[in-house]
C-alpha cells in the first residue's frame, strides 16, 4: 500500500487506496456455489490457499490457519466483469480516478473492469495503457484496458494496435462516437483479425443524433427536447454487422438500446455473423418517461427509450441475443449535470447499482434464473474479450463474487464508493447486492 | 375555488377549473386597465424578478407591466447569453436570487425545463414566460381570454394551429390549454415541422393548408424561423409560402369568416400576408392587449398561495 501510495502522482486523489484485506487462506463456509458451467448449484465450502481453490466439499475448521468467513445464505458466483466503464483518470480525475472506480467496481461486486479510452489525454497509446495497469498491480480488481481505435479518438488514423495488444489492451473503442468513416472502421476490422480482439463501437449516426438530448418519441414532443432517434442507433448497428461480416472482424455493440438493434443483431446471429453485445442495467430498467422533470441524472447516450424497447431487451437478453450486461458507468461532476437538461453531459453511474437491477428487474420481475444473469455479468464479457473464465473448480484461481439475492435496499447515493452522485437510482428500493468479493489474494466484505 | 398551485410551468395537468379562474381573473383586471389611473396596490410589498436569457420585446414588457399596475418592486435581468455563452450557471443565478429573499421569479429561457430546474432552487413561485420548445402557458392563456371574447366560450370552437409546432412552445401550451377547454385544435404544417407521434395529443393534424382553414373557425398562425430553412426542414421560404402562407388570395378561396390570431413577432410575408395581420379578421393586438389582464391574474393568484 505504502508503495503504491509513493507511486501515484497525485496524493490528492488517491486516499483510501487500497481498503481491501490481503489474504491467502480463506475458508468459506455454506455458501450456495453456483456452478456455471454445468449450470448447477449445490451447497458447500470453498478452502482458498494461497490464492487458489484448494477443495470444494465440506471443510472442517479444525486445523485451518486463516479468514473464516460464514456463507450461509449467500451465493458464491465467478467474479463479475463489467466491460464497460468509464474511470476519468488520466484527465478528470476530480470525477471519479482509476482507484475510487475501482473501489466502485469491488463495492459492486466486480472482480474485473474495462476502462474505455476516453480520457484527456484519450487512451491510445502504450504508455497511457501502462499507466492505467500499473495503478491495478497488486489490486483486487483486475482490469483490461479498452484502447482507442483512432488516434485521439478523432476517427482519422489507426492506433498501433499490435504495440497496444501487447501492453494488454481487451479491444479496442472510440466509445462516446462511432467510427464514421465506414473504410476505416473496415479497415480496423481487418487488421483487429490477427489479434482476434473484438472491435467495440458505440453506434450512433452522428448527424442523425445531431443535437438531441433524449429519446425521440411522444415524451420529447411533449418536453420540447430535440430527440436523439431509435435509427441514429440502428443505421449504425446495421453498417457494423455487414462490416463484420464481410471482413470476418468480431464486432462488438456497446449498450444496446432499441427494440430495432437486438433485431438486427438477433438476425446477423442467426446468420453466423460474429457479433456480440452488450445492455446496460438502465436500459432494461428505465424508459424515456423517467425524462418528465428534466432531470439530468437520467441523461445519458444511447437515451432511455420507450417501454416497448425496454421489452425487447428483455426479450434479446432471454433468448441469448444479448450477451453482456455492462454498466457504462460515466461519472459526472455535481457542477456538471445541477444545470440545463440540454447543457448538462451524457451519462450516470451505474457500478454500485448494476447487480442490484439485474437481479430485481431480471430474476425478481422477468423469471431469470440467477444463472442466467450471471452469465452475462460474468462469463460472456470474459468470452467476448477471449479472456481466461474464472471458474470455481479446484484448482483454479480463486476469482468470485459473493451475492445476496434476496435482501431489500434502498439506494443511496451517498454510500458510493464511487467520487461521482449522478445516479438515477438514489432512493430507488432493489433487491439484491454484492456482499463481497475475493480476487488475487484480496477479500473485500461490503460493511452492514 | 382558490388556486392550488405554487408555480406557474405549464398548462400540461391544469384543470379547466384553474384556466377559468384565471382567464374570470383576468378580465376583472382588464377593467382596472381601463380606469384613469391604471394601478391597484394588490401587491404593495412584493418583489418579483424577471429573468429573461433569451430576447423578448412583448412578453417582457407585457410581464413588467403587469407588475407595475400591481404596485410589485419589480427588478429586470436580460442577457443575451445562450449555451454556447457560458456565464453564471442557472444554479448560481437562482441561489443568489433567493438570498435576496424575492417573493416571484419571472423566466424566459433558451432551455426546456428552465423554470423545472429553477424551482428546485427557489423558495418563492416560479412563473415560466417561455421555456425551449416546451411551454409558455402565459401566451397560451392570453389566447384564450381573447376566443372567449371574441366567441363567449371556448367550447367545440375549432382552432388550427399553423406553422412551426415542432419548435413552438406557444403551440404546446395551446395544444394543453384549448383541449382542456373543450376547443378542437388542429395541427398544420409540413410533416417535418410536426413533432413525433404528435398524434398522440388529442388533436388533428393537416399538411394541407386550405384543409386545415376550411376546418377551422380560428387560425393561429406561427413564426417561421429562417434558419429553419437551412436545417432542410422545409426547402425553401418561397415554397413554404406558397404551400403553407397564410394569403389574402387563399383565404377568399375558402370564402368563410375566419379569425387569425399570431403570438408574435410575425414574420410579415412569410407565414402571413401584411395585409390580413391588419385586417378586419386578426384579433392579434388584443391577445396583446390581454397579455397584461392574464399576466395580472397569474401573478396575483400566485402570490395568495
Amino acid at each position: 500500500m505504502k508503495e503504491r501510495l509513493k507511486r501515484s502522482y497525485d496524493s490528492k486523489y488517491q486516499q483510501s487506496m487500497n481498503p481491501f484485506k490481503r489474504i491467502e487462506n480463506v475458508l468459506l463456509k455454506n455458501g450456495i456455489i453456483i456452478d456455471q458451467e454445468k449450470k448447477k448449484t449445490f451447497q458447500h465450502d470453498i478452502l482458498i490457499v494461497k490464492g487458489k481453490i484448494e477443495r470444494i466439499g465440506e471443510i472442517l475448521e479444525k486445523n485451518f490457519r486463516g479468514e473464516i468467513v460464514d456463507l450461509s445464505g449467500k451465493t458464491v458466483v465467478p467474479g463479475l466483469l463489467d466491460m464497460h466503464v468509464h474511470f476519468r483518470e488520466p484527465g478528470r480525475e476530480d470525477e471519479e480516478t482509476l482507484m475510487t472506480g475501482a473501489a466502485a467496481a469491488a463495492a459492486g461486486g466486480f472482480t474485473g473492469v474495462c476502462t474505455m479510452p476516453n480520457t484527456e489525454p484519450a487512451t491510445d497509446n502504450k504508455e497511457i495503457v501502462e499507466f492505467i495497469a500499473d495503478k491495478f498491480k497488486n489490486h483486487l480488481v483486475d482490469v483490461y484496458p479498452i484502447a482507442a481505435i483512432t488516434i485521439g479518438r478523432y476517427g482519422k488514423q489507426l492506433v498501433e494496435m499490435a504495440e497496444l495488444v501487447d501492453a494488454g489492451v481487451a479491444a479496442f473503442s472510440d466509445d462516446g462516437t462511432s467510427v464514421a468513416d465506414s473504410q476505416l472502421l473496415k479497415r480496423a476490422l481487418e487488421y483487429s483479425r490477427m489479434f482476434d480482439v473484438p472491435i467495440i463501437e458505440h453506434c450512433e449516426d452522428r448527424q442523425l443524433a445531431a443535437d438531441g438530448s433524449m429519446n425521440e418519441g411522444y415524451m420529447s414532443t411533449k418536453l420540447g427536447l430535440t430527440g436523439i432517434p431509435s435509427v441514429a442507433e440502428e443505421i449504425i448497428v446495421a453498417r457494423n454487422i455487414m462490416l463484420a461480416r464481410y471482413t470476418g472482424g468480431k464486432i462488438h455493440i456497446a449498450h444496446v438500446s432499441t427494440a430495432g438493434s437486438v433485431e438486427l443483431i438477433r438476425r446477423a446471429k442467426e446468420e453466423g455473423i460474429q457479433v456480440t453485445c452488450e445492455v446496460t442495467p438502465h436500459h432494461f430498467t428505465l424508459t424515456d418517461e423517467a425524462v418528465a422533470a428534466y432531470d439530468t441524472n437520467m441523461k445519458m447516450n444511447p437515451p432511455l427509450r420507450t417501454s416497448k424497447d425496454v421489452e425487447a431487451i428483455i426479450a434479446g437478453l432471454k433468448d441469448g441475443t444479448i450477451d453482456v450486461i455492462a454498466s457504462d458507468h460515466a461519472p459526472h461532476s455535481a457542477e456538471e449535470k445541477e444545470v440545463e437538461f440540454i447543457t448538462a453531459p451524457f451519462g450516470i453511474i451505474g457500478l454500485e447499482t448494476a447487480v442490484g437491477l439485474a437481479i430485481t428487474q431480471l430474476v425478481d420481475k422477468n423469471n431469470f434464473s440467477l444463472i442466467e444473469v450471471i452469465e452475462k455479468l460474468s462469463f460472456n464479457p470474459y468470452r467476448v474479450l477471449g479472456l481466461n473464465l474464472p471458474k470455481i473448480t479446484e484448482g483454479a484461481k480463486a476469482n468470485l463474487t459473493i451475492l445476496d439475492t434476496k435482501t431489500e435496499w434502498t439506494v443511496d447515493r451517498n454510500d458510493f464508493k464511487s467520487r461521482s452522485k449522478n445516479s438515477p437510482f438514489h432512493e430507488y428500493k432493489l433487491k439484491g447486492r454484492s456482499d463481497g468479493v475475493l480476487n488475487n489474494n484480496f477479500l473485500f466484505i461490503n460493511e452492514e | 375555488m382558490p388556486f392550488s398551485k405554487k408555480h406557474l410551468l405549464g398548462l400540461e395537468g391544469v384543470s379547466s377549473e384553474e384556466i377559468n379562474l384565471i382567464l374570470d381573473t383576468a378580465v376583472s383586471f382588464k377593467e382596472v386597465l381601463e380606469r384613469p389611473i391604471p394601478k391597484v396596490p394588490t401587491l404593495r410589498g412584493k418583489t418579483i424578478v424577471n429573468l429573461f436569457f433569451e430576447s423578448s420585446t412583448r412578453t417582457r414588457i407585457s410581464f413588467e407591466l403587469a407588475e407595475k399596475r400591481l404596485s410589485a418592486d419589480t427588478i429586470s435581468f436580460s442577457t443575451v447569453a445562450s449555451s454556447v455563452t457560458k456565464g453564471e450557471s442557472l444554479k448560481d443565478t437562482a441561489q443568489n436570487i433567493e438570498a435576496m429573499k424575492v417573493d416571484m421569479v419571472v423566466i424566459r429561457h433558451y432551455a426546456a425545463g428552465a423554470s423545472h430546474f429553477l424551482t428546485h432552487w427557489i423558495k418563492g413561485s416560479v412563473i415560466n414566460a417561455g421555456d425551449g420548445c416546451h411551454e409558455h402557458p402565459t401566451q397560451a392563456l392570453l389566447d384564450m381570454m381573447t376566443l372567449r371574447e371574441k366567441f363567449g366560450a371556448l367550447e367545440n370552437l375549432k382552432v388550427a394551429i399553423i406553422g412551426d409546432v415542432l419548435h413552438s412552445r406557444v403551440a404546446r401550451s395551446n395544444i394543453y390549454g384549448l383541449t382542456t377547454m373543450g376547443a378542437k385544435v388542429a395541427l398544420c404544417a409540413p410533416i417535418t415541422l410536426i413533432p413525433v407521434e404528435a398524434n398522440l395529443w388529442p388533436v388533428k393534424i393537416f399538411y394541407n393548408v386550405d384543409h386545415a382553414i376550411s376546418w377551422a373557425d380560428v387560425i393561429m398562425v406561427l413564426r417561421i424561423q429562417r434558419e429553419r430553412q437551412q436545417a432542410n426542414f422545409f426547402p425553401s421560404i418561397r415554397e413554404y409560402h406558397n404551400y403553407f402562407g397564410i394569403t389574402k388570395e387563399r383565404l377568399d378561396r375558402a370564402n368563410k369568416e375566419i379569425t387569425i390570431m399570431h403570438p408574435g413577432p410575425i414574420n410579415r410575408g412569410v407565414e402571413l400576408d401584411t395585409s390580413l395581420v391588419d385586417s378586419e379578421y386578426s384579433i392579434i393586438l388584443d391577445q396583446v392587449t390581454n397579455g397584461v389582464a392574464v399576466r395580472m391574474a397569474v401573478l396575483y393568484l400566485l402570490s395568495k398561495e
